[in-house]
């Protein structure tokens, strides 16, 4: 994409600035200004760069950045170091049960990637714990999207309990989680339609499921491309449900991913993966200090 | 900030309005400067008659971008209309066949979908379920087969069984893949070379909830299949969708529908005055 990395941007800036020796506050706001201006286009949400611009200006104006040797250098790693400190700083592994079987549910707009997520990581405990998991078909509003699930489950050879399209999916839940009991399963994946967070009733079923299940890890899908809605939307599903965590997916595209700052900052939820690909192995941890790299087109 | 001071502060609340329905900075920066001009020259102060001319031009500068564009679909003189669908993955594809076939079908022609995409699991469901409930016909191979074949034999089964419309479902795909996007032109050309004129649209589904990103979407689709036209999906969010204006002035892409739900009838005509409405709604409200 056209799209100027940060670094570049605020070399441009600086040269303006350096000819003349010394820096001004002018000079400062037009620093800001580029900060201000990439993180747009990367589709950071515009209340959260504003709110991120403010801390990055006040620590640079705090120290002697700007008559150092390389303003622009120093500024991209306060920015970056920012960055990363608002992201998590470190990764954050699954929540996990101190008795089986752990419970993970599933919630996100439509066309996020909530199953292929749930194949994703129903398959990675599979092989990083040699895991046996359950996975439950709780979306009966997609048309085929049980059908989905169970071709995922064919794939990677993990199990999926399905009642059809009649069933109510708090009640498919409930047998579901009989039947994780009466197998010994150690993992339970909820996979539900998507859903807009708008969308009262369809809300109130995601807490109604939360109600029955207990779930140790309800997890937000996110698409990486999404843009200023990021926060509308993670704001919404949080409010109700109080995510324990984030994926943010399709991070194998283009998109510089602004979303994930943005997500971050609205609910304060570490993100906890991030998508890769279409394929069952398309699944990494999310790194901070990467994404915010990303972000800043570095 | 609403309407009744038109003032400066008004007009940056403008910028971030058009800023939060990802319009861009660029794009939203340019708008408000010629919205001021329009403003003054006006002499609008009212509050109703500002926002009209606030609409007005914003509409005046949708159209601009798309002279002698067209928004209507192109149907063939004689023989089968072909429609190619693609998009990055989630975006709608699926679905919008499964609407369209259904009001084409109400209008009386004669609908048969190809299901292209062999690639995603439940895929091939998907789409039949739709043909089920639309009542419609469908060509599909086996899950894991090749798409061109598959696309290759809907074309062949268009012509033969003299069928109006022919919708080709295709797998989503990132348009950074570039093996991906040579299959994608591959299929596209399948169909030229059964029907010279064919595909008489490729559409290009975008997600309304999509950032700057899209931008990149439409041009490199548009690289590789030469898209005809957007279909703008998931309007009943909370998104709205204001890429659209960008990818207007840079590549005159007329959109053609939006989607505002999953239900078979939640299909429009796109009208620009609603969506330029909806990039600001909230400031109007406020
Ligand atoms: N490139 C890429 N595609 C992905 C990724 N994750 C999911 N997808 C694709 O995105 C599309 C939607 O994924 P699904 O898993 O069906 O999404 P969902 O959230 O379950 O969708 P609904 O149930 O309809 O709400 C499919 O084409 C997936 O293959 C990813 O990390 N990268
Ligand atoms: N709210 C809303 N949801 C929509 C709309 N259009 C499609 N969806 C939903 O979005 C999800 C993805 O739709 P699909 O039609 O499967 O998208 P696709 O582009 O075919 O996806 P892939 O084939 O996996 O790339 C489904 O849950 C649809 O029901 C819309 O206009 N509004
Ligand atoms: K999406
Ligand atoms: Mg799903
Ligand atoms: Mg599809």
């Amino acid at each position: 994409m056209a799209f100027e990395g940060l670094t570049e941007r605020l070399q441009n800036a600086m040269k303006k600035i350096r000819g003349k020796g010394k820096v001004t506050d002018a000079d400062l706001r037009e620093t800001m200004r580029e900060i201000r201006l990439a993180l747009l286009e990367a589709d950071v949400n515009f209340d959260v760069v504003k709110n991120f611009v403010k801390t990055v200006r006040d620590r640079a104006s705090g120290t002697k950045v700007l008559e150092g040797l390389n303003p622009a250098q120093q500024i991209v790693k306060i920015v970056d170091e920012e960055l990363t400190k608002t992201m998590g700083e470190e990764a954050v592994p699954l929540n996990k049960s101190d008795k089986i079987p752990t419970i993970i549910m599933m919630s996100g707009l439509q066309g996020a990637g909530k199953t292929t997520t749930v194949g994703k990581l129903a398959n990675k405990l599979k092989t990083d714990e040699k895991a046996r998991p359950l996975m439950i078909a709780a979306d009966i509003y997609r048309p085929a999207a049980i059908d989905q699930l169970v071709q995922v489950g064919e794939q990677i050879d993990v199990p999926v309990f399905e009642m059809g399209t009649d069933v109510n999916p708090v009640e498919i839940v409930r047998k579901g989680l009989e039947k994780a009991a009466e197998d010994h399963n150690d993992y339970v994946f909820i996979d539900t339609a998507g859903r807009l967070q708008i969308d009262e009733q369809l809300m109130q079923e995601l807490s109604d499921i939360k109600e029955l299940a207990h779930p140790d890890e309800i997890l937000l899908v996110i698409d990486a491309m999404t843009g200023q809605n990021a926060v509308a939307t993670a704001e919404g599903f949080d409010k109700k449900l109080d995510i324990t965590g984030v994926v943010l997916t399709k991070l194998d595209g283009d998109t510089r991913g602004g979303a994930a700052l943005s997500i971050r900052a609205a609910t304060g939820k570490p993100i906890k993966f991030v998508g890769q690909g279409e394929k069952m192995a398309d699944l990494d941890v999310f790194h901070p200090d990467r994404m915010a790299s990303r972000i800043l087109g570095m | 900030a609403n309407f009744r001071h038109v003032d400066e502060a008004f007009f940056d609340d403008l910028e971030e309005a058009l800023i939060e329905s990802d319009v861009g900075f660029e794009t939203a920066m340019k708008i408000s400067d010629s919205l001021r001009e329009e403003v003054k020259i006006q002499n609008a102060k009212r509050p109703q008659d500002v926002q009209n001319v606030v609409i007005e031009k914003l509409v005046d500068i949708y159209e601009e971008a798309g002279k002698n564009e067209n928004n209507q679909i192109e149907f063939a003189p004689e023989g089968p209309t072909i429609i190619l669908f693609v998009g990055v993955n989630g975006v709608g594809k699926t679905t919008t066949i499964g609407k369209m076939a259904a009001m084409y079908k109400k209008q009386g022609k004669k609908v048969l979908l190809a299901a292209a995409d062999t690639f995603r699991a439940g895929a091939i469901q998907q789409l039949n379920e739709w043909a089920v409930r639309d009542g419609v016909d469908i060509v599909k191979h086996k899950e894991g087969g090749d798409p061109a074949a598959v696309v290759f034999d809907g074309v062949k089964k268009a012509k033969a069984d003299n069928y109006d419309v022919l919708f080709v479902d295709t797998a989503g795909r990132l348009q950074n893949k570039v093996n991906l996007m040579n299959e994608l032109s591959k299929m596209k050309k399948i169909i030229t070379r059964e029907i010279p004129e064919a595909p008489h649209e490729v559409l290009l589904v975008l997600d309304a909830t999509t950032g700057q990103n899209a931008l990149n979407q439409a041009k490199l689709f548009k690289e590789s299949t030469d898209v005809t036209g957007i279909i703008l999906t998931k309007l009943d969010g909370t998104a709205r969708g204001g890429i659209v204006l960008p990818i207007r002035n840079e590549l005159h892409l007329p959109v053609k529908f939006v989607g505002l739900g999953e239900q078979v009838d939640d299909l429009r005509p796109f009208k620009p005055q609603d969506f330029v409405y909806g990039l600001f709604k909230g400031l109007i409200e406020a």
